[in-house]
This record gives structure tokens, sequence and C-alpha cells, in this order.
């Protein structure tokens, strides 16, 4: 364990996915422009949320649930390092070998040791959010070493060299003509009269799975809880190819992030009810895998489980910010989100996007290198009512909007207009001058950006004759 | 009643038709009306642009001002909703104690519209006329933020020959987010077209909310489609009768 003292680090650049290249206003507007990223967005969205939404309704509880999931989140985070050298403790006792990563680079460096040792060439992927936010599999290729996603959707991405846009759903930007055209190009030993039937894409999949899952001996996985009391790891998926990950190869390396550790067994009462109706819209989910170290003879015989740090430290530190590592990756943030639902998931630039990226990269990576991020939201709360663990991001967003750098000129209207807005007389002398924008017509001719973004689709309001206060005075 | 108006920058500088509507209607009702002229903003364009340490000042003034008053009412969900929401902790975050403990009971005594009328007046009837086919969009502050249901369409319900009309997935967002729409312009764009084809879909004439700004948005956005629907504030519709509608 390396030893840090002073301030947590950041997530270390050059190294995983938590920047994007470009700012997001203009990474949005790539995105807004593309009609058939649009269609296939809302139509995904609006689905997945009248299906959580129908299956939520049916639990008397679920506001206590959510309280719940919260106050365990709240106590975990308040007890993080004692609860994780319980859960090393465990874990080692049951026969698995415990490692910690400071960051990315770490993480990828002892991953990519362990692969080697076993001699093997190729290792099969249960889908996680930590090997992607560590640029993982980049880093196995670059070692020779040939990682195959194994959820449908994180295959798709992966054969279409694509990156992911949804925490759950990551080809939820492609529809099933698309799928097509990918498989009959990149999947090895594909029948070439394949159609876009959903069943016929799902049984190709099957079919070139099947054979890597009996023929690969090391699997990669993340983990969605790790308990600390037992030293139980858990996996939560749909399809079952985590299970074959998790079971058929002989050994088996977790990349867990701090934050996912829970104190005890029983917390999964509380987890496993929110998770599926959250997120997929499911009363349970389809396949929930949980292992303890190794169990001789039965399921791989050597287990790694590498616990993350790469910037959660820094979270944690910030009193606000900090409730962002209850996130339980269910995604209902992005579901509800209205930008999302319009942007889609590439143009946050890290593999968490939606609501919850915009408060987890820039804490991360640290504010400077996702500045725009905190500001990708109107501001509406849907995702403080939809997520299942209560984090409200709506506050966080404007936590970090305090920290984030701001344009120079910004600056200087923001200055002027609250030394204007605290003198009555100042501010009764400006609500006058309003009366001026009428010079500049609805359509605002000569606006600067960024104001002339407004008038771009909406004309300016008319200014009055006589503000209120001004009738007021004369009443 | 005695009641202080806070007008809000917005409606007190380019829609005091809003905050005139709010004088009227109280006073109909048999309220006293006051405006403590040291009012200016709440702040909240500040402490959401990320300048907290800016609206501190604005905080102070707001509390100050308000701080005498037995009742507050602003027609801005919005508002209401950072002077309930926000102010408090932005004197915290000064290390400012005494400001955040009066903030929050100056907080505890500031309405919106609609929670003034039903929850402290206890009317929904305001003996209002208003003859036009109107769909309400609720705001998501006064929705998600301040959380005031239904109160505005059981107003509206009560109003004589008003036809209210549902709109299309009424509670997503318009797009507005105060400088997201100038920072975001784009995805504020795509978000309010999808508001304006609803709002055009219900087939009204009006288009109301219980916030300026929202309807500046999406009046803006109507304006520059040519489309034959007004955006008219909560207020003004409540505070119509006859004699209004006969002009
Ligand atoms: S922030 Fe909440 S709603 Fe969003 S993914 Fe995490 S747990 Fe789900």
């Amino acid at each position: 364990m390396s030893t840090f003292l002073g301030m947590p680090a950041h997530a270390p650049r050059g190294v995983g996915h938590l920047r994007g290249d470009e700012p997001f206003p203009a990474a949005a507007r790539t995105a807004l422009a593309n009609p058939q990223l649009r269609r296939n967005l809302e139509h995904a969205t609006t689905t997945i949320r009248g299906k959580s939404g129908r299956v939520i309704a049916e639990v008397p509880d679920w506001q206590e649930l959510r309280s719940a999931g919260s106050a365990l989140k709240t106590y975990t985070m308040a007890n993080l390092p004692r609860l994780l050298e319980q859960l090393e403790e465990k874990v080692t006792a049951a026969g698995g070998v415990v490692h910690w990563a400071a960051d990315a680079e770490e993480a990828n460096r002892i991953v990519t040791g362990l692969v080697r040792q076993t001699g093997e060439q190729r290792v099969i992927k249960i889908k996680s959010m930590a090997t992607q936010e560590i640029g993982l599999n980049e880093a196995l290729g670059e070692a020779g070493i040939d990682p195959v996603e194994t959820d449908l959707a994180e295959l798709i991405v992966q054969l279409g060299h694509d990156k992911p846009s949804h925490i759950l759903v990551p080809a939820i930007h492609r529809n099933r003509s698309e799928i097509r055209e990918i498989f009959l190009r990149e999947m090895p030993g594909v029948d070439p009269a394949l159609t876009d039937n959903p069943a016929d894409l799902a049984a190709a999949a099957r079919r070139y799975l099947r054979e890597t899952f009996l023929s690969t001996k090391v699997a990669v996985s993340g983990a969605n809880f790790g308990i600390a009391e037992t030293g139980t790891l858990a996996v939560v998926e749909s399809e079952g190819n985590g299970r074959m990950c998790l079971t058929l190869p002989e050994t088996l390396i977790t990349v867990m992030g701090i934050e996912k550790v829970v104190p005890a067994w029983q917390d999964l009462e509380v987890f496993l009810q929110l998770l599926p109706r959250a997120s997929t819209g499911e009363r349970m989910n389809p396949y929930t895998s949980m292992w303890t170290g190794v169990t001789p003879g039965d399921g791989p015989q050597n287990f790694h489980l590498v616990l993350l740090d790469n910037g959660r430290t820094a979270v944690l530190a910030d009193e606000v910010g900090r409730s962002a590592l209850h996130c339980i990756r269910c995604s209902a943030c992005l579901n509800v989100c209205p930008v999302y639902e319009r942007t889609g998931g590439h143009a946050y630039g890290s593999v968490y996007p939606g609501p919850i990226g915009a408060v987890l990269s820039p804490q991360l990576t640290g504010i400077e290198d996702n500045a725009t991020l905190p500001y990708a939201s109107s501001l509406c709360g849907a995702c403080f009512d939809a997520c299942p663990v209560k984090i409200d991001i709506p506050s966080i967003l404007v936590h970090l909007r305090n920290q984030a750098p701001h344009p120079r000129a910004e600056k200087a209207a923001m200055a002027a207009a609250a030394y204007t807005m605290d003198r009555p007389r100042l501010y009764r002398r400006a609500q006058r001058a309003a009366k001026l924008t009428k010079l500049l017509g609805r359509r605002g001719r000569g606006l600067p950006p960024p104001l002339n973004g407004w008038v771009a689709s909406r004309d300016l309001p008319s200014p009055p004759d006589e503000s209120f206060r001004d009738w007021w005075r004369g009443r | 009643m005695r009641i202080a108006l806070f007008a809000t920058c917005l409606a007190d500088t380019m829609f005091p038709a809003a905050a005139k509507a709010t004088v009227h209607l109280l006073e109909r009702l048999g309220h006293e009306v006051v405006f403590p002229v040291g009012q200016t903003c709440c702040g909240q364009m500040h402490i959401n642009t990320g300048y907290q340490g800016q609206a501190l000042p604005l905080v102070r003034r707001y509390v100050r001002t308000f701080e005498p008053c037995d009742v507050v009412v602003a027609p801005s969900g919005s508002c209401v909703g950072s002077v309930r929401h926000q102010h408090a902790m932005v004197a915290r975050q000064a290390g400012d104690e005494g400001l955040a403990a009066a903030a929050e009971a100056v907080a505890g005594r500031t309405y919106e519209l609609s929670e003034l009328l039903i929850d402290v007046l206890g009317v929904e009837d305001v003996g209002a006329y208003y003859p036009h086919r109107v769909t309400y969009h609720p705001t998501c502050h006064s929705l998600r933020v301040l959380r005031v249901g239904d109160r505005p369409q059981r107003l509206l319900r009560r109003v004589r020959g008003l036809d209210l009309v549902e709109l299309p997935a009424a509670e997503q967002c318009c797009g507005f987010g105060g400088t997201f729409s100038v920072k975001n312009a784009d995805t504020s764009t795509a978000m309010l077209a999808d508001k304006l084809q609803h709002v055009l879909e219900t087939g009204a004439d009006v288009c109301t909310a219980g916030d300026a700004s929202c309807l500046m948005h999406i009046g803006g956005g109507l304006s520059r489609l040519r489309a034959d629907v007004r955006t008219v504030h909560l207020a003004e519709i409540l505070a119509s009768t006859e004699v209004e509608a006969a002009r």
C-alpha cells in the first residue's frame, strides 16, 4: 500500500477515460446535430423511465428504502478506512489476495502483471465501470493481452471501436441495424446471412461468446458491492455472461472502487431492492453472483481484489461533494435527465455520463480538467428525485460551479451585476437603462457571445415602459 | 393580512405585469400589500453560476429587507426556491452563522404565490374570470424544489371561463436553467423545441407558469416561431376579472 501524505491526489492525466477532448457545450453541439442518435436516445430513455416508474410504484416503502440506502452510504463513507481494512482481512482469510491501487496507472500495472503471471494472452471481462475508468483494456492491449468484453452491449461497443454512452446500456446510441453491420464487419465466424432481428443478433453474440468462455482462463470483473463483514464480493447483471466469467476461469481479478464497500451482509437487503427497480425497471435483477475468496474445487482457484482509489479520497475530502461516492451506478439519473436525453453520453467526455458524471468526473480529475461539466445541467432536479440513494446532485452541481474556473468576461459581468444589485439607487438607474435593449430589436442584433446564444432561438422580451418599482412609486 | 411583496428583479425590471397582478389580486382578496424598497435580487443567478461570494451581500440584503415582515410573497417558484434552499447555505459557506439563522427564519415566512393563496390564505377560488384556453407549465423549481404540487392547477380550475388543457410531458424542463440557456445554448434550444411542440399540441392560446423566467424563455421561442400562443404569468390570470376582460 502506497503511503500518501498531504492532500489526496486526483486521477492522473494521460490514462483512463475521465476527461473529454472538448468542453461539454462543443461536444453537445456535435451530438445534437445527429438526429438518429436523438431518436435512439429518446426512445430508449422513455422506455426505461416508464418501466422503472411502474415497478417503483409497486413498492409502498420506496421512500424509506431510499433513506435507508442513503444512510448506509453516509455511514460507509464516514468509516471507510476501517471498513476497507476489514474487507481486506476477510478476503485474505478466505484465500484471496488484496492489492491497493492509488490510481489508474498502479491498478493497470497490477492487473497486467497478474495476467502475465498466468501466461495467458486473453482475458474475458465482465462489464465494469471501474476498469473502463482506468483504461484497463488499452493497458492490457499494450501488454499484448486481448481483453474480450462479454456484456452484449459492451461487446457491441468494443467491436464497433466505439465508446460506451450509458452506464447500463453502453450501446444505447446504436440501433439494431447499426449493430448488425458491426457484427458482420467485426465478429469472428459470424454468419453472413445475419438479420437485424434482436433474437438473431443475440444468438450470434452468444455463439461467439460461448466459445470464448470455454477457452479463456482469466477473467476481470468489477464489483457492485464488497461486504466488509464477510469479505464477499457481489456482481449484479442481466445476461448471465458475468456469471460465466465469475465461475469458468481459473483466475479471477476484480477491480473495485474503494467506495463500493458496504458494512454488512444484511445491507444488501436494501441495495438489492433499490438497484434493479431504479436501473432496469426489474423487480429483481436476473443474476446476482456472490463469492467469498476461493472455494476449493469450485470456481476460480486464484482470486485477486484490486482496491482502486484514483481520486476517490479527494472526493471524500469534500464535505458536500462526497455524497457523489454514494452512487450505486443504477443510471436512473441519466434516464430522467433532459440534458442527457438530448446529448447522449459521449458529450460528457467521461465513462461517467449524465448527472452523476457531471458531479463525479470533475471531482475525480480535479475541477480544472472538467470545468464545463458542472454547468451541463439546467438544475431541473429530476435526477435528485430519481436517485435511489437520494444523492442531491443539483446541490453538488452548484457547489462545484462555485469552485470552477470562470471565464474572465463573465466574472467581470457578475461582479458588476452584484455591485449594482446591492445598491438600490444604482439598480433603479440600471432598470431604466434596460429599456435601451429595445435598440437591439427582438433578435438582439450585435449581442456579444455568450449572450447571442439566447437570440439564436429565442426573441428578446420587449422591455416595459416602466419598472414595477416606478409604477409602485407613482401609485 | 399585511403581505410584503418580493417582486424579484426579473419581474420588477422586465415583467412588471406579474408583480402588479400580484398586488391587485391580494388587494382584491382584502389584504394589504407593502413593497419594501430596499429589495433587489435574491442572488440566485450568482449562486447557480458559481459566484456564491458575490451573492452574499444580496442574501444579506434580502434577509435584512424582509426580516421585519410577517409574510413575504414572490411571484416566482425559482426565487422562493433559492431563498428557502440556498440562502442559509451561502451564509454558512461564508462562515456567518448569525445570517444563516436569520435567513432560515425569513425563508420560513417566504411563499410562492400559489402556496400563499392555498396554504396561508386558504383560498382556491380567487374570484377570477379569464375566458381563454390555457395550458400550465409546472416549472422545475416550483415542482421539485418547492413541491407546490397541483396548487396552481387547483387555482386555475376555479377561474371562471378558463379552459385548462393538460400539457403533454409537462414535468420536463423547458430548458431555461438561468445561465444554462446561454452557456449551453444548443442543448437549451433542443429542450425548448420539445416544450414548444407540446405547447402547440394543446391548441391553447395561453401558456402560463409561476415563473417569469421560464415564461421569458418559452415566450421567446414562441415569438420566434411566430406562434399564436401568448405566455402569461399565473398571477395575471388570477388577477383578471370581468373588468379587465371587458377592456
Ligand atoms: S447518482 Fe443515483 S441515480 Fe445516478 S446512477 Fe448513481 S445511484 Fe443511480
